[in-house]
């Protein structure tokens, strides 16, 4: 008897598979849409609404003022500071992580997992209460304070300063440069430094001919890790820095709070949001792995 | 002859565990010489430690009568083709095969004819921009070993670099690496674990187990004269005649009968005598020709190969297998015929162990 397929039903079962797991994920997208896409969808909207003179925001008389206001001398400040800070704090954990990510890759693989669980250990606690724990440790008779000054490094007051920012942005987003670095250099295959070694290579030149472009993926993924977020952090400069000179995250806030300010604080928010798109967007060109 | 690779009372600990145990041997210049053992048996160890990719614990490592210590790796005038391979998957071929030369900083014009000649050597003409990840796994094979051999090192360290290939590649590649030593004339140190192709290949062979270097000859005296049981069942199929020495030139098999064979063990010692299945000839029972030794059995199993017949035979102590040309049927034994197998005491040798 011949046997006939359906194409039909054929067809149904692709259109199921395409479904695939479609419902389970529905909460969390509905989710998602509710309480993240739709307010940006506000911002979006906001930037380009009208502030009226007293300070509320009219959905009407659609506008780039607020995008206009960006190349203001005070906005152009603000964000180079900011960027500037971001990239210092990106440069400082680099170069901190790297030798970190590196022993730890080169351990026996128990001896790994610890050191990767230590160096997640500041996770555990809020990230708000560790930032007060270094304002603390800043105060003008603070143990780091004290010391700066006992050993002769100045008088080691910099609370509230640019540098306060800078220390507390590297210690909070060291782990996220740490983790895509152990992650490329663990995968290296060693073999390949010792083939560079066998071909006359120094140690310095098997790690920059070999070593350091194949972790490279990971140089990629931390900078922008710890980049994006340095460059629109609020609490850090907030705490640390006391908000004597104006950075992205605080300034957008001041334009909502202060200023009453909806558009320019909107257009504000989207910049930040392109700027970490492009970062983002980097990452993936460069082949980037999610971690 | 001048020795290329010199090793005296070279021994490795890992930890607790010896895997090279006071080995001594020297490796002519110009010769193809394999280190032949199975896995675990300290012949890449060895290999590592001419490289400088391991430092020995005890011993001396000699290239060319210099004496290596604890010299790195980029310090030695050696080349490694890894089992892995081991090319950088960032660069092309290119690239990669001129490495060595960049870092000895060779100049530009002169490491790229070096370059385009190793890869011509190796028959990889038109892939010179291609990365390795765009290769098969042959002709990975093939940039690995221009990436040595175009540094024209003074030995250059194979490291099972067929270990990956197909059988036919395999055997192409065997082939080709032995033209290929002949053509550059470079000592070749290769380590494996096919008996076969070590064989083949090699102008000597040295054979390891557990750590220690066992026996080093050619390829023929290793075949036909084993000096201890492991080489004989290691190489190749072979029988072994369980014996014990009675005086400095003979032995007595375990059914009493006396063998006159030179050996250098001591009266009692218990030691075999073996003889490849291809050494032994099968005859009507009282019909073997004299001058040689006589084994008296019954043919237990006959399996037909095309270009020869093996036979098993069962003697009241022991079994032996038998290979004999495929002749035309006249001489053809069947299961349960009584024969007489017999052997020349020369194609026999006795080994302990």
């Amino acid at each position: 008897m011949d046997v006939v397929v359906d194409p039909g039903l054929e067809h149904q079962a692709e259109r199921a598979r395409s479904r695939q797991g479609f419902l389970m994920g529905l909460p969390a997208i509905i989710y998602l849409f509710v309480f993240f896409v739709i307010p940006l969808g506000f911002v979006v909207m906001y930037s380009f609404a009208t502030r009226t003179r007293t300070g509320r925001t009219e959905l009407a008389g659609w506008n780039l003022e607020a995008y206009e206001r960006l190349g203001e001398a005070v906005v152009r400040a603000v964000a180079f500071r900011s960027l500037w800070i971001a990239a210092v704090t990106t440069l400082l954990s680099l170069v901190l992580a790297y030798p970190l990510a590196y022993f730890i890759s080169t351990r026996r693989p128990a001896t790994r997992n610890m050191l990767l669980v230590g160096v997640m250990i500041p996770f555990w606690s809020n990230f708000l209460i560790r930032t007060y724990a270094w304002r603390v440790l800043l105060d003008s008779d603070g143990i780091f304070t004290r010391i700066m000054s006992g050993v002769g490094l100045g008088d080691g007051r910099i609370l509230f300063t640019n540098n306060a920012v800078i220390l507390g942005l590297v210690y909070g987003y060291l782990p996220f440069m740490v983790l895509p670095l152990y992650a490329a250099i663990e995968r290296i295959d060693w073999s390949l430094v010792e083939g560079a070694r066998d071909l006359y290579a120094s140690g310095w030149s098997a790690f920059r001919r070999v070593v350091w472009p194949l972790s490279k993926p990971g140089v990629i993924a931390g900078s922008i890790l710890v980049f994006v977020p340095s460059f629109g952090a609020y609490v850090t400069p907030a705490i640390l820095g006391g908000n004597k000179k104006g950075l992205m995250g605080s300034y957008i806030v001041d334009q909502f709070m202060d200023a009453r300010n909806g558009p320019l604080g909107s257009s504000l928010s989207v910049l930040v949001l392109v700027v970490m798109l492009m970062g983002t967007l980097i990452y993936f060109r460069q082949g980037g792995r999610s971690l | 002859m001048s020795v290329a690779v010199g090793l005296q009372g070279v021994t490795k600990h890992f930890g607790g565990v010896v895997a090279v145990d006071n080995l001594d041997l020297d490796i002519h210049d110009g010769e193809f010489f394999s280190l032949l053992g199975p896995s675990g048996c300290g012949k890449t160890t060895t290999l590592r430690m001419v490289a400088g990719l391991e430092l020995p614990t005890a011993g001396s490592v000699q290239i060319h009568g210099e004496e290596m210590g604890i010299r790195p790796p980029n310090k030695r005038p050696v080349n490694t083709v890894f089992q892995s391979y081991a090319l950088f998957p960032h660069m092309d071929v290119a690239r990669n095969v001129g490495f060595g030369l960049e870092m000895r900083k060779v100049d530009k014009a002169e490491r790229e004819n070096l370059v385009a000649w190793a890869i011509n050597l190796v028959e990889m003409g038109g892939m010179a921009h291609r990365k390795p990840g765009q290769l098969s796994g042959g002709q990975q094979q093939r940039v690995a070993l221009a990436r040595a051999l175009v540094n024209r090192p003074e030995v250059l360290l194979l490291d099972e670099p067929l270990g990956a290939l197909d059988l036919k590649l395999r055997q192409q590649m065997q082939h080709e690496l032995k033209e290929l030593q002949r053509e550059v004339g470079i000592t070749f140190v290769y380590v494996t674990h096919d008996q076969e192709e070590a064989v083949t290949m090699s102008d000597r062979i040295g054979v390891m187990h557990d750590g220690r270097l066992l026996q080093v000859d050619t390829p023929e005296t290793i075949y036909e004269h084993p000096t201890t049981r492991f080489v004989a069942d290691f190489i190749g199929q072979t029988n072994f005649l369980e014996a014990t020495v009675a005086a400095a030139d003979e032995v007595v098999l375990a059914n009493g009968d006396r063998l006159r064979l030179s050996t250098e063990h001591s009266g009692g010692t218990p030691v075999a005598v073996t003889v490849r299945p291809e050494r032994l000839t099968v005859h009507g029972r009282g019909e073997a020709p004299g001058g040689t030794h006589r084994l008296d059995g019954v043919v237990d199993s006959v399996i037909y190969m095309g270009n020869a017949i093996n036979y098993s035979i069962s003697v009241d102590w022991m079994h032996l297998d038998v290979r004999c040309p495929a002749t035309l049927a006249g001489d053809r034994k069947y299961v349960g015929d009584e024969v007489t197998v017999s052997f020349d005491p020369d194609h026999a040798s006795v080994v302990i162990g």
